[in-house]
């Protein structure tokens, strides 16, 4: 080390601490080098896996990247007259989707409500099958909303019914967690002092814990809803109804239909945005209070 | 109340009841609200008209084929020729020459055994069956039409008509035509789920599996009988565990590619994002307009346009993972970079640092533990997230599952990609999640 020489000699202990740190230095880098090497081969044989078992390859899909694209948008502005009727035409399907995502919200939130208080140390309404009620929510959360969506379709028919069950489930188990999270910081004095005058389960989370949780509850709730709108475009698209299976019929009839593809897209992002931001801005004044 | 209108102006206490009273409304009124959305939702999804729709014995065949499965035991009449066939499929097929301990034959005469004491005869005179309370239900083909010997009236269990006598009970269930007579048998469980029928393996139990497996005589004399059971089980016909395992693979695959190729692509740009790290304002503003635009479009439009252009498998998946992805880890990104704190920043440059070196040596360190808890979170969501997406697009479970589910019998087949892929969903949320106690911690 070139500093060494120049400063004040040293005694041996000092030297000693400093080969030692230099050499627990050395040895975190090139452990953190042996990660970032096994990272990046992992990163690339993944991906030469993947390409290998795609049908196109990277390099040949590329340049088609922008085509299809190009080809839909250029559709569309020749017929751009017929794009507000369009739109006009899908607004019901749309309404649809925003339904199926906001009824399952809400169902699968007053479940969640109920599964997050009985999960919760400290509030549960019996407090030995807190676990029970969390391996529920597990399972609910790592079934994918399409397995039963399918399957209820296979039983129900199509329509907006299943993909309302399949999302609910899902958000009871997803909120169920996040709710748990939030009431297991909530304040135990208020649930304390209506225990201490004879309130009942029922009573005590009604009136001591919901109004403590009720912000961030109902943040979480309207950061679900964003994620059920775009979950239930999909379905509509893998299944049911709403504007995802508009979008799939467009795309099977594909050319000539392009229009309609476009006008559907323009409904999805402009509906995706709107509440996007509606619900960042209503969140925001939620955690943070009425004047932020 | 005499002091109601001056407590109104003046009283300290006012506002705060003004403010229970409204509180007391909303508490009314937004239950309220929800009921009334619900009770519009109901009629808007027409739900009256569900119970009409809905296909019960859809739900019946559903749940049994999860649970239990069924052996068909077929004569052809004509031949005599008796197969024995799980879920009546080739690949179910007995061998020739074997039996399953419920079937017993002596000369023409086949005996099964449906438990409960249901029994059912095959006999070159027709068949019968042995109904333990009521009696024995014979069946002879005269000329053209099925003669039937049964109790008089004939139950409702009994379907019967000249060219063909079917039987339900709750053992079993049976048919007779002029040209063959077959016997369902159901029992628990998924049927040759190790091993198929023509493996030498299907007809062990499980002690004698484990002896052959550790010092067995080898079956194939090339290779030892553990490495047999393995191939064998790998590739079972019936169940494709190969094909299976290596989509739930291609799946996890996707999710891993797509989320850790967004993180990488969006830190870069989220430095460029953040108003503390670059000065150039219409820049970062163009970008968190790119990132909104990325995530406004969702993935459903991505992978669309992803699977026209690299066609259907699990890079396409990857790709669209990656694109969504790095919409959202911009956003995150930039705002955890934008909180950081700044001390440790301006102490790097009081030492003649650079940019480069300043963002590696002070931002780096501060906000790994926080983007790397946010990309292990989205590692999780994406496993699952990529089901959807290999349906979409044609790759890894996603698309075996949705074949299962649209030729609408292989019932179990939907039941084992489930199980399969919520372990794998647990697995990986206990695994990120533990990935992400270390990190933080550890840092």
């Amino acid at each position: 080390m070139v500093d060494t020489a120049f400063g004040p000699p040293r005694d041996p202990g000092t030297r000693q601490i400093e080969s030692a740190y230099l050499e627990l230095t050395r040895r975190r880098r090139m452990y953190g080098g042996i990660l970032l090497i096994l990272f990046v081969a992992l990163m690339a044989s993944g991906f030469r896996l993947a390409e290998a078992r795609n049908a196109g390859g990277f390099v040949d899909g590329l340049p088609m990247l922008l085509s299809f694209p190009a080809e839909v948008l250029s559709e569309a502005w020749r017929n751009r007259a017929n794009l507000p009727g369009m739109v006009l035409e899908h607004l019901p399907s749309l309404v649809e989707t925003v339904n199926i995502a906001a009824v399952s919200t809400l169902l699968g939130g007053l479940a969640a409500m109920l599964l997050a208080l009985l999960s919760t140390r400290g509030l549960a309404r019996w407090p030995r099958l807190t676990p029970l009620f969390r391996r529920m929510m597990d399972a609910t959360r790592a079934i994918p909303e399409i397995v039963i969506a399918l399957m209820l379709i296979y039983i129900l028919g199509g329509g907006p019914v299943p993909a309302v069950a399949a999302i609910a489930l899902h958000t009871a188990g997803a909120l169920g967690k996040l709710f748990s999270e939030v009431a297991e910081n909530a304040d135990p004095k208020p649930v304390e002092g209506l225990a201490s005058v004879g309130a009942g389960w029922g009573q005590r989370m009604w009136l001591g814990v919901l109004p403590q949780v009720a912000p961030n509850w109902l943040s979480y709730g309207l950061m679900r809803f964003e994620i059920n709108v775009r979950a239930s475009a999909i379905l509509g698209f893998v299944g049911s109804g709403g504007i995802g299976y508009d979008l799939k019929i467009a795309m099977q009839w594909g050319q000539g239909r392009y229009d309609e593809v476009v006008a559907i897209f323009l409904l999805l992002f402009v509906t995706i945005v709107a509440i996007d931001r509606l619900s960042d801005h209503a969140r925001t004044r939620l955690v943070k209070g009425r004047n932020a | 109340m005499t002091d109601a209108t001056p407590m109104t102006a003046a009283h300290p206490a006012a506002p705060i009841l003004a403010g229970f009273a409204r509180r007391r409304m909303i508490s009314f009124a937004v239950p309220l609200a929800i009921l009334a959305y619900l009770a519009y939702a109901a009629v808007a999804f027409d739900l009256a008209g569900l119970a009409s729709r809905a296909r019960m014995d859809n739900a019946a065949v559903l749940l049994s084929d999860f649970w239990r499965h069924k052996t068909h035991v077929t004569r052809d009449n004509r031949s005599g020729k008796l197969t024995v066939a799980v879920e009546g499929e080739a690949k179910g097929t007995w061998p020739e020459g074997r039996l399953p301990d419920f079937v017993t034959t002596a000369g023409d005469t086949t005996t099964i055994d449906l438990g409960r004491g249901h029994r059912v005869v095959y006999d070159p005179q027709g068949a019968r069956y042995l109904h333990p309370e009521a009696g024995t239900i014979a069946i002879r083909p005269d000329g053209n039409r099925l003669l039937l010997d049964a109790p008089e009236p004939l139950p409702d269990w009994i379907n019967a008509s000249d060219s063909r006598v079917s039987i339900t009970t709750g053992a079993g269930r049976f048919a007779y035509t002029r040209s063959k007579v077959e016997t369902f048998r159901y029992a628990a469980g998924w049927p040759l789920f190790f091993f198929t029928l023509d493996s030498p393996f299907a007809h062990m139990s499980w002690p004698e599996l484990a002896a052959s497996a550790l010092w067995g005589q080898r079956v194939d004399p090339d290779r030892p009988n553990i490495a047999a059971m393995a191939h064998d089980f790998w590739t079972n016909s019936m169940w494709r565990h190969g094909d299976v395992i290596w989509a739930m693979f291609e799946t996890v695959l996707m999710a891993f590619l797509g989320t850790f190729g967004a993180a990488i692509i969006s830190l870069p740009l989220a430095f460029l994002a953040a108003s503390n790290m670059n000065p150039l304002g219409p820049l970062r503003f163009g970008l968190r307009r790119v990132f909104d635009f990325i995530r406004g479009v969702d993935a459903l439009i991505w992978t669309i346009v992803l699977a026209r252009a690299f066609g259907p498998g699990p890079m396409t998946g990857s790709l669209a993972i990656l694109l969504t992805d790095t919409g959202s880890f911009g956003k995150l990104f930039s705002e955890a970079l934008e909180n950081i704190d700044e001390k440790q920043v301006e102490g790097l440059r009081s030492t003649g640092a650079n940019t480069l070196q300043r963002a590696r040596f002070g931002v780096i360190p501060q906000v790994t533990p926080v983007l790397l808890s946010q990309v292990l979170y989205f590692l999780e969501s994406n496993t699952r997230g990529a089901t959807v997406i290999g349906a979409i697009v044609g790759g890894g479970i996603g698309l075996l599952l949705t074949q299962a589910i649209q030729t609408q019998k292989d019932w179990e087949d939907v039941a084992y990609y489930m199980v399969l892929i919520v372990l794998t969903v647990i697995a990986m949320d206990s695994l990120s999640g533990w990935l992400r106690r270390k990190l933080i911690k550890g840092a």
